[in-house]
């Protein structure tokens, strides 16, 4: 549904957003992660045909949002960074307004104002204005709004934002559930959440594609992905840098090694060779348990500017001017 | 086309209905009646005059415009990208125009609203006396194109910056101009040194000398184009400030 091919946008010298090709499905919903300043809200905004881009194209469905924007628009939810509304407006009005410049009149507007309001939890709002609501009710009516015609691709910058636990708990339920009959598209920084609504994310960092898959295997591409980490009375960390799968041995505070697979892939081979050696050792067990691989750690170790990554970006710079 | 007038409708009244939702409204509405008022029965002399006319009531309008008009419209757009509304606004299945043509058209409606509120002074003079109400038709056509050009450029200024002071003012400079290019003691100034067809030319692209025409009664093809063109000037240049502000 959404088809992104070799996005760029230009500030005057700096590349904001630099060659960006994905695609997103009906039935998907892709996590759009970066730091700050990675260049998630120019792309969310070029998507939504607010910003022109400088080169590259978007379409949504069978349109180029550059050639046909309003069949592009139509097809679109859009749930802006900061959740903007017409703050003097009451939340009923806001969403009867967008209700109707979505083209919806009399009973299907009503019905959709109605769907959007319970499905956001607004209906003991509806009649306040917009300016005297708490941040996350804001921000609710904003989504609100994006969700009212029923769209078929929904683009969302970062809709977590300043929203409570719970709501945040309840928002990810609802993208999940969205995802499932729609092309959704987020951006956030926080990553638990790609692990509770995503089927796929993407990692952006300076304008470009630096990850790209499954929550799962973003996770693989964690150093301590596969690892295992025992907590053993008189556990020794020579034997069991000597079992034939086992890498590199390292040890934690309070009796606890974490011991890394020689493959990758061999995670399975080497719990089951370690527990043979505690057995035959009779080292007394206290916790053994093969560690997923952290997506912060990901996170840090491929947008974090190392002087290694400094120097090429320095060289990519050099091959451009 | 039904979609394009149907937008149009839907932002304009939004739009419309933002001004009451705030003080805004009442507060201009009773400070233009009262600055109307008192214009032109206190300074204009309207009772002093011994005439039957509104002449004293219209000729200070470009000035009052001058300070209300801008006042009003600076919001228009400074506001929408403050508060970041304008993302929303243009991803909505809109064009541009259509959102610029809207709003323009919401600000001068209420515009024309506070103007066609000022109808006790007509009766007024109807009452005393037996006027040309032709001619104060002509007027009130003349006061509300000035309100209008007033207006398009203060949409125009609005659309440039985030700050609403700084489209006020902006605004303020620009219609200043345009009056002062008309107005007697400057064009007498110029008549010193250049020659009349230049200061006839200056004096052309005044609000005040076609303005002038509707208040003798004439409503000219030729004063009708130009606030038209002053108009559809204004409101191009919107549309291109906007475009470059999403582009840059």
């Amino acid at each position: 549904m959404i088809n992104i091919e070799n996005l760029c946008k230009t500030f005057g010298h700096n590349k904001a957003v630099d060659g960006l090709s994905f695609t997103v499905e009906r039935g998907e919903v892709l996590g759009f992660l970066g730091p700050n300043g990675a260049g998630k809200s120019t792309t969310m905004r070029m998507i939504t045909g607010f910003l022109p881009p400088s080169a590259g194209r978007v379409s949504i469905g069978n349109y180029d949002v550059a050639k046909s924007p309003l069949q592009a628009k139509r097809l679109m939810g859009y749930l802006p960074e900061n959740a903007a509304c017409y703050s003097d407006m009451s939340v009923h009005g806001f969403l009867s307004f967008v209700a109707e410049m979505r083209g919806l009149s009399g009973d299907a507007k009503r019905r959709s104002v109605q769907r959007v309001a319970e499905l956001c939890f607004l209906g003991s709002v509806l009649q306040q204005q917009i300016d005297t609501l708490s941040k996350g009710y804001k921000h609710r009516t904003c989504l609100a709004q994006a969700l009212i015609h029923d769209p078929e691709v929904l683009v969302m910058d970062e809709p977590t934002d300043g929203l409570d636990p719970n709501q945040k708990h309840e928002l990810r339920s609802l993208i999940r559930e969205m995802g499932r009959t729609k092309a959704v598209i987020f951006s956030t920084h926080i990553l638990e959440e790609v692990d509770a609504a995503c089927s796929r994310a993407i990692i952006i960092d300076r304008g470009r594609i630096v990850a790209n898959g499954t929550p799962a295997e973003l996770k693989n591409m964690s150093e301590f992905a596969g690892a295992v980490t025992l907590v053993a009375q008189g556990a020794d960390a020579h034997k069991l840098a000597a079992l034939a799968p086992a890498g590199r041995v390292e040890p934690l505070g309070g009796g606890g090694m974490r011991v890394y697979p020689r493959d990758r892939g061999a995670s399975a081979v080497l719990v089951k060779a370690i527990m043979q050696l505690v057995a035959h050792e009779g080292w007394k067990i206290e916790a053994l348990r093969t560690e997923e691989g952290h997506l912060d750690e990901v996170f840090r170790s491929i947008t974090l500017p190392d002087t290694a990554k400094s120097a090429s970006a320095v060289r990519d710079t050099q091959a451009v001017a | 086309m039904n979609s394009s007038i149907a937008n149009v409708r839907n932002i304009a009244k939004r739009e419309l209905g933002s001004y009451f939702t705030s003080p805004v409204a009442y507060v201009f509405l009773v400070i233009f009646l009262l600055l109307t008022g008192f214009f032109a029965f206190t300074i204009g002399n309207f009772f002093e005059r011994g005439e039957a006319s509104l002449a004293s009531f219209f000729v200070w309008h470009p000035w009052l415009y001058l300070v209300l008009v801008p006042a009003i419209g600076m919001r228009v757009w400074s506001e929408e990208r403050r508060s970041g509304t304008m993302e929303l606004l243009l991803t909505l299945p809109v064009n541009p125009w259509e959102a610029i043509l809207a709003k323009f058209l919401a600000s001068w409606a209420f515009l024309a609203l506070a103007l066609a509120l000022t109808f006790p002074i007509v009766i007024t003079v109807n009452l005393l006396g037996d006027p040309d109400n032709g001619q104060i038709l002509a007027g009130y056509v003349g006061s509300l194109l000035l309100a209008g050009a007033y207006l398009a450029i203060t949409c125009m200024t609005s659309a440039m910056s985030r700050n609403q002071v700084v489209a006020f003012i902006l605004s303020v400079v620009l219609c200043l101009f345009l009056i002062l290019a008309g107005f007697n003691p400057v064009t007498d100034l110029l008549t010193r040194w250049a020659s009349p067809a230049l200061v006839d030319a200056v004096a052309a692209f005044s609000v005040v000398t076609h303005y002038d025409n509707f208040q003798k009664g004439v409503i000219d093809a030729r004063d009708l184009l130009y606030f038209a063109s002053l108009l559809g000037f204004a409101l191009f240049a919107t549309s291109v400030i906007i475009r470059n502000h999403r582009s840059a």
